[in-house]
């Protein structure tokens, strides 16, 4: 068994980030394990633009933005480890994880932070009905083999749902010569950015189904030959006479990413709403010195939101190894209220906490004319006025820790709209 | 009076801009940039990827180092993938200079060694 100070399982955007701050801050003895050949993760099949402009003040691609971290990484001498597959996580912070070219290794780690992003729900996941032919991909498998391989995985295309995978490979696929015939939305708004539904959808003229999904999948000889769309209700249930039928050779599912917490699976912890860990305002798990961050926590907008947060989460390790974090103190249960999906954090140790609480949210539904609340049990600590507000765009917003008082056991965040 | 929505960043600003090309609704300066220049001639940046000869790294994405007028982006495309890059690539290594005569050149967006 070898020890370390700072194990990080993930070398994306997330892994790379907090690795970067934990050295910056003074621990060095630090670990990152990868699963693939290369660091950067998901961002080296993002070559669209549009990245960085918090963290750069420029707007970079994918692969540009992930470089500008590997290249730190390298550097600053950072150990990783490509090619190697965590197997488990004890509750004694033990990694285990193999690789080619050391075997199994058991790895004795001080301070762990979970960065192992996100997976794409898939076609099993949305039980579609129909035939089970080949041709139906995820917008990011379709995305991998395109951007990184050059295969275009069909030509006559239809899409379901509109997340921002899913605009950008309709977008991508027409520039390569494939027809997107349209895209299904379940919902009656869109899961995407606007700038998505603009730049990739309505420049291309590809027209966006909304309260709409697939009905039936059609492939009888093995492959797909026909999609069925059909309208829905508000209780999402079909509406009979509104099926409209394309002839396709490609379905690209772009419905929805979940936090990859497998490992976690077998640790004495809870999960929140996000289907990620639930974690303190330092990013840290109910184990303590068992961090985690970015889209294995919860599902993020923008890369940049999970390089911020990856740095709180390394504020929060080294904070643990420097023997800082207390847990002691006053404990806050944060509970998502009216109109709002999700809150992370979900436990704050207010005499851990820095000077000012974060907030990172989103709303269940679209909302216009609102004020969002953030109160301390029945004290209100901070409204604020938003004129409109998606469930696609996360929230964030800071508080000042001096603002709260250390009394109530609840901190709830909602929304009312204004009268 | 026309509406639209700013895509210069992820915020997505609902733009106003009235005969005059006065612009709001923008959060930041790029957003009034955009709109006259959405009204008066688009633009858009373009990215995709090359071949490389390269069994490890078949294929380099590339961008067009500023953006390029909308009408063109399927030109474009064109002269892209014609163009096979050989080892070493650099972020920045300019793949077409000129593209389609537009004076924008497109460039690598990564480092490709193997």
């Amino acid at each position: 068994m070898i020890n370390k100070k700072l194990v990080i399982i993930g070398g994306g955007s997330a892994g790379m980030a907090s690795a970067l701050e934990a050295y910056k801050q003074g621990v060095t003895d630090i670990l990152i394990l990868e699963k693939n050949d290369y660091l950067g993760g998901i961002l080296n099949q993002c070559i669209h633009n549009g990245f960085g402009l918090h963290e750069f003040n420029e707007e970079l691609t994918g692969p540009e933005f992930m470089s500008r971290f590997s290249k730190a990484v390298n550097d600053n001498h950072i150990s990783y480890r490509l090619q190697s597959n965590v197997l488990g996580i004890s509750k004694d912070k033990v990694v285990t994880y193999s690789n080619s070219y050391e075997g199994l290794v058991e790895v004795k780690a001080e301070a762990i932070i979970l960065t192992t992003g996100c997976y794409e729900r898939n076609a099993g996941a949305i039980q579609i009905a129909g035939d089970r032919p080949s041709g139906v991909y995820t917008a990011g498998q379709a995305q991998l083999y395109l951007n990184c391989y050059g295969y275009l995985v069909g030509k006559k295309v239809f899409i379901l749902g509109s997340g921002d995978i899913g605009l950008i490979m309709a977008r991508r696929m027409t520039l390569e010569g494939a027809k997107v015939l349209g895209v299904a939305e379940l919902n009656p708004y869109s899961a995407g950015l606007n700038r998505n539904i603009v730049q990739c959808l309505q420049d291309f003229n590809i027209p966006l189904y909304l309260s709409h999904t697939v009905k039936e999948v059609k492939g009888k000889e093995g492959h797909l030959e026909k999609v069925v769309i059909a309208k829905v209700d508000e209780k999402f249930a079909f509406i009979p006479g509104t099926e409209v039928e394309f002839d396709v050779d490609t379905l690209l599912l772009s419905v929805g990413l979940i936090p990859n917490c497998d490992l976690l699976n077998n640790l004495p912890l809870s999960f929140s709403k996000t289907r990620g860990p639930v974690v303190s305002q330092d990013m840290e798990t109910e184990i303590e010195g068992l961090f985690s961050a970015g889209n294995v926590l919860h599902v993020h907008d923008l890369v940049d939101y999970v390089v911020e947060e990856a740095r709180e989460a390394a504020n929060g390790a080294v904070k643990y190894l420097n023997g800082k974090l207390s847990h002691k103190g006053h404990i806050y249960d944060v509970k998502p209220g009216n109109g709002i999906g999700y809150v992370v954090p979900q436990k704050i140790y207010l005499e851990d906490a820095n000077d000012k609480l974060v907030f990172k949210f989103r709303v269940a539904h679209p909302f216009k004319d609102i004020n969002i609340f953030i109160k301390e049990g029945d004290n209100v600590v901070k409204k604020l006025f938003k004129p409109a507000i998606i469930p696609s765009e996360m929230e964030i917003v800071r508080v000042d820790k001096a603002l709260f008082k250390g009394e109530a056991k609840e901190i709830s965040v909602y929304v009312e709209e204004r009268k | 009076m026309k509406e639209l929505i700013c895509i210069t960043c992820p915020r997505g600003c609902h733009l106003k801009v009235d005969d005059n090309m006065n612009v709001t609704g923008n959060f930041c300066p790029r957003g009034a940039k955009y709109a006259v220049s959405e009204l008066t001639h688009p633009v858009r940046t373009l990215t995709s990827t090359v071949k490389v000869d390269s069994k490890e790294s078949p294929r380099c994405p590339v961008k067009s180092k500023d953006p390029l007028p909308k009408e063109t982006i399927f030109k474009a495309m064109e002269e892209i993938n014609k163009v096979t890059l050989s080892l070493p690539v650099h972020i920045g290594d300019i793949v077409i200079a000129n593209i389609c005569g537009t004076g924008v050149d497109i460039v690598a967006t990564k480092n490709i060694s193997k």
